[in-house]
């Protein structure tokens, strides 16, 4: 009786356990990772983005990051195409996470200049006013150790060069950390078909309202001017004072992004917003 | 019948050093909790939230719950046994190694040693010292069972021997993994396995570590402390049966919409709603048991925290089947909600428990009435209010953030952006910042009282041998 004998009952517990175990834990092993799931584009870490990507767990950014994109409207409008399973099958471990305090980050790669990031992790309040997360400005005081990369690439099986391993030299975490964020969810080919398409004519609903001109001022120095400096005046990113585009293609700019430039589409902020910073972007045009 | 010489000393030394552990968890929640608003509070990189966090839970969930599950299973082995625990040395080992592992998870979480894996986040090094800590930890409880002097084993027995099979299994499969340096390990399994594993271990760390204990531990205290047996043994025997069989099919609910096969997420939803009923099997068997004795309520201190403990188990066992349901999860998963689901369970359920049996140890560890009752209400008292003040404004803050990540335009465009989303959540965590001193507090008064307690005793030894 298993209520008297410890030795039946730990047996028979522990049948009732692996029940489940093997049905929702073991058995998917055949399912994932497998030639299904293959995607021809996916590709191991560099040497520089795999120690990007262990500056990435070592201070824990998956605690407020995640790393899959969900096959929902807004999330997918918002982030990008959804994630697939192949897309993930070098990540040991995987860093999908459980929280959002700040954006996902599966499609975050060649969204922003290399100049954005550096920018962002020694100040992100700089370039997302507004922000909780802290700065990270020590990353640049800490350098990337050629050969205990070398030795995670051979544990890991990845393929590396000498070279690359020389490369490494002189490489902070910081430069580490950009390059890993510039390569997350950029080995997907068709990414870049997942935008929303503009259809119409593109007419601004707010032309001649001089109130959308300051609303626009306001909604450019907060999302633009990080990049392109305050008033136009350009950063590291262009001087936008001189361009006297036609509205339409400003407008198409702001909504799109240049993905070559890295520039990212600003079309989370909605048409009624991104035409009162055309307004206001029109509003300040000199002749060239 | 002559009565057994029972360690109780063991069971001391645990129950401080995890009410130790339980506040420095509370304390270093609290801390993070405010570096959410004010940035400015991550002192560099040792002390930056994304490294502080696996502290607070680690400390919360090991140092001070598991912790005090060593001490009270330590208690209810050798009372439901009538035996002394097996080897003395062994667990004067397991103190010692449990104590080292704390300090030294600590220590290394905050260098930066960490595997990312959410609840097992320590290195390798310390993943094989507390597998030595466990192993030790069950040789002892089952060597005791065995060698029992009451031939029947009560049901909070059968439920500590399942946590400690479920743990061991759960806790070494998902922490295999190839290591480069000391300090430095690659899981054993790649991406979507990865993720399916490590919440297979996730959710049953909530299952093994956070419900089986506790139950074991609501089982025995509280007919102890109400004076009259649980109502069903009947319904206790299909409780625990159904419940260690469904929880494992559920982890998959925390990957719910991501690459994971979807007959796994399936499952996982299914079962999850199963597992109201045997959550509420425990739950209906503890109320049931009040009946006839509710004024003990008012009268019994230790009653109400084990019946508002058993309440908030049962609310977290319906909320979380709703969570699992692929609809409210594509809503609400993510956000804020979640944490505001977390620690209903963990300041409410195991926090409200675990007090209330070392409140109900103390007169026992120290052969002294406890130092004041009313302190041990105010405590109570201000701990739920914390509590409620965290939860409650953590839900309203997930619904209003999952409502602005999902809102679209007429012409099918976000209406906000990611920023506005965490503009608006500012005022929710300095409530919820807020909820947390008020607990704090709480504890502060806990841990005097019980400090109170363990200094009379010092000081009047006479009491102690009347008792």
């Amino acid at each position: 009786m298993w209520e008297r004998n410890p030795v039946i009952f730990l047996l028979l517990a522990t049948a009732v356990i692996m029940v489940g175990t093997i049905v929702t834990m073991v058995l998917p092993f055949a399912y994932v990772n497998t030639e299904r799931d293959a995607i021809a584009s996916v590709v191991p870490y560099s040497a520089l983005e795999l120690a990007g990507r262990d500056v990435y767990i070592k201070e824990g950014c998956n605690n407020c990051h995640t790393q899959t994109v969900r096959p929902l409207v807004a999330e997918v409008i918002r982030y990008g195409d959804y994630s697939k399973s192949g897309e993930f099958v070098h990540d040991r471990p995987h860093l999908w996470g459980s929280r959002r305090t700040g954006p996902d980050l599966a499609r975050i790669g060649g969204n922003y200049p290399d100049q954005w990031h550096y920018d962002h992790m020694r100040e992100p309040a700089a370039m997302a006013p507004g922000t909780n997360m802290p700065p990270y400005d020590f990353l640049d005081n800490r350098d990337v150790d050629p050969e205990l990369t070398r030795r995670k690439m051979e544990v890991l099986g990845f393929p590396y060069s000498d070279e690359e391993i020389q490369a490494l030299a002189g490489k902070t975490d910081m430069d580490a950390m950009v390059a890993y964020l510039q390569k997350l969810g950029s080995d997907i080919p068709w990414r870049e078909q997942q935008r929303v398409t503009l259809v119409g004519e593109l007419v601004n609903p707010f032309a001649g309202d001089p109130a959308a001109i300051v609303e626009g001022r306001e909604l450019y120095e907060r999302n633009c001017a990080a990049c392109h400096g305050s008033g136009l005046s350009g950063g590291f990113a262009a001087d936008l004072t001189a361009l006297n585009y036609p509205e339409e293609i400003f407008f198409r700019i702001i909504h799109d992004g240049i993905q070559p430039l890295r520039m990212p589409g600003f079309a989370t902020l909605g048409n009624e917003r991104l035409w009162k910073i055309v307004s206001y972007m029109d509003s300040e045009q000199v002749a060239p | 019948m002559e009565r057994p010489a029972y360690n109780y000393d063991i069971v001391k030394h645990f129950v401080h050093w995890s009410i130790l552990w339980g506040a420095v968890s509370v304390l270093v929640g609290v801390v993070i909790s405010f570096q959410l608003v004010m940035p400015q509070l991550n002192f560099g990189e040792y002390l930056s939230y994304g490294r502080l966090r696996p502290v607070h839970t680690n400390a919360g969930i090991f140092g001070f719950a598991v912790g005090g599950f060593f001490a009270l299973f330590y208690y209810m082995v050798q009372r439901l046994c009538r035996v002394p625990i097996w080897s003395n040395g062994l667990a004067r080992f397991q103190l010692w190694l449990f104590n080292i592992v704390i300090v030294l998870s600590a220590v290394t979480l905050l260098l930066g040693f960490s595997q990312s894996k959410e609840y097992h986040e320590m290195e390798w090094p310390i993943d094989i010292l507390i597998t030595v800590l466990w192993v030790a930890f069950t040789i002892n409880i089952l060597m005791t069972i065995f060698k029992r002097r009451e031939a029947q084993m009560y049901i909070s027995l059968w439920f500590m021997m399942a946590a400690l099979i479920g743990v061991a299994v759960l806790f070494v499969v998902n922490g295999l993994s190839v290591p480069v340096t000391l300090f430095k390990s690659y899981s054993a399994f790649a991406g979507t396995n990865d993720a399916n594993v490590q919440w297979w271990y996730g959710h049953n760390a909530v299952a093994m570590v956070l419900t089986v204990p506790p139950l074991a531990v609501f089982y025995y205290f509280l007919p102890k402390s109400t004076g009259v047996p649980i109502y069903s043994h009947r319904l206790g025997i299909v409780a625990f049966w159904s419940l260690i069989f469904m929880y494992l099919w559920t982890g998959a609910h925390h990957l719910l919409w991501t690459p994971i096969p979807d007959w796994v997420q399936t499952l996982a939803m299914a079962f999850s709603i199963m597992l109201i009923a045997p959550s509420w099997g425990s739950v209906i068997n503890g109320y049931l048991s009040m009946n006839g004795q509710w004024h003990q309520m008012r009268d019994n201190y230790l009653v109400k925290f084990f019946i508002l403990a058993i309440t908030f188990y049962g609310l977290q066992t319906l909320q979380g089947p709703l969570q699992a349901v692929r609809s409210f999860s594509g809503f609400i998963h993510y956000t804020e909600w979640v944490p505001g689901h977390v620690h209903m369970g963990t300041m409410g359920w195991i926090t409200l428990l675990i007090c209330g049996a070392f409140y109900y140890l103390a007169p026992r560890l120290y052969g002294r009435e406890l130092y004041s009752i009313p302190l041990a209400n105010l405590h109570f008292w201000l701990v739920l209010m914390g509590q409620l003040i965290y939860s409650v404004s953590m839900w309203i803050a997930g619904v209003v953030q999952a409502s602005m990540w999902h809102s679209l335009n007429d012409d099918g465009s976000l209406t906000y952006t990611f920023m506005e989303s965490v503009l608006a959540m500012y005022p929710y965590w300095w409530i919820r910042g807020l909820g947390g001193v008020v607990y704090l507090l709480g504890i502060g008064v806990f841990v005097y009282n019980i400090a109170m307690t363990a200094r009379g005793a010092q000081a009047s030894p006479g009491a102690a041998a009347q008792a």
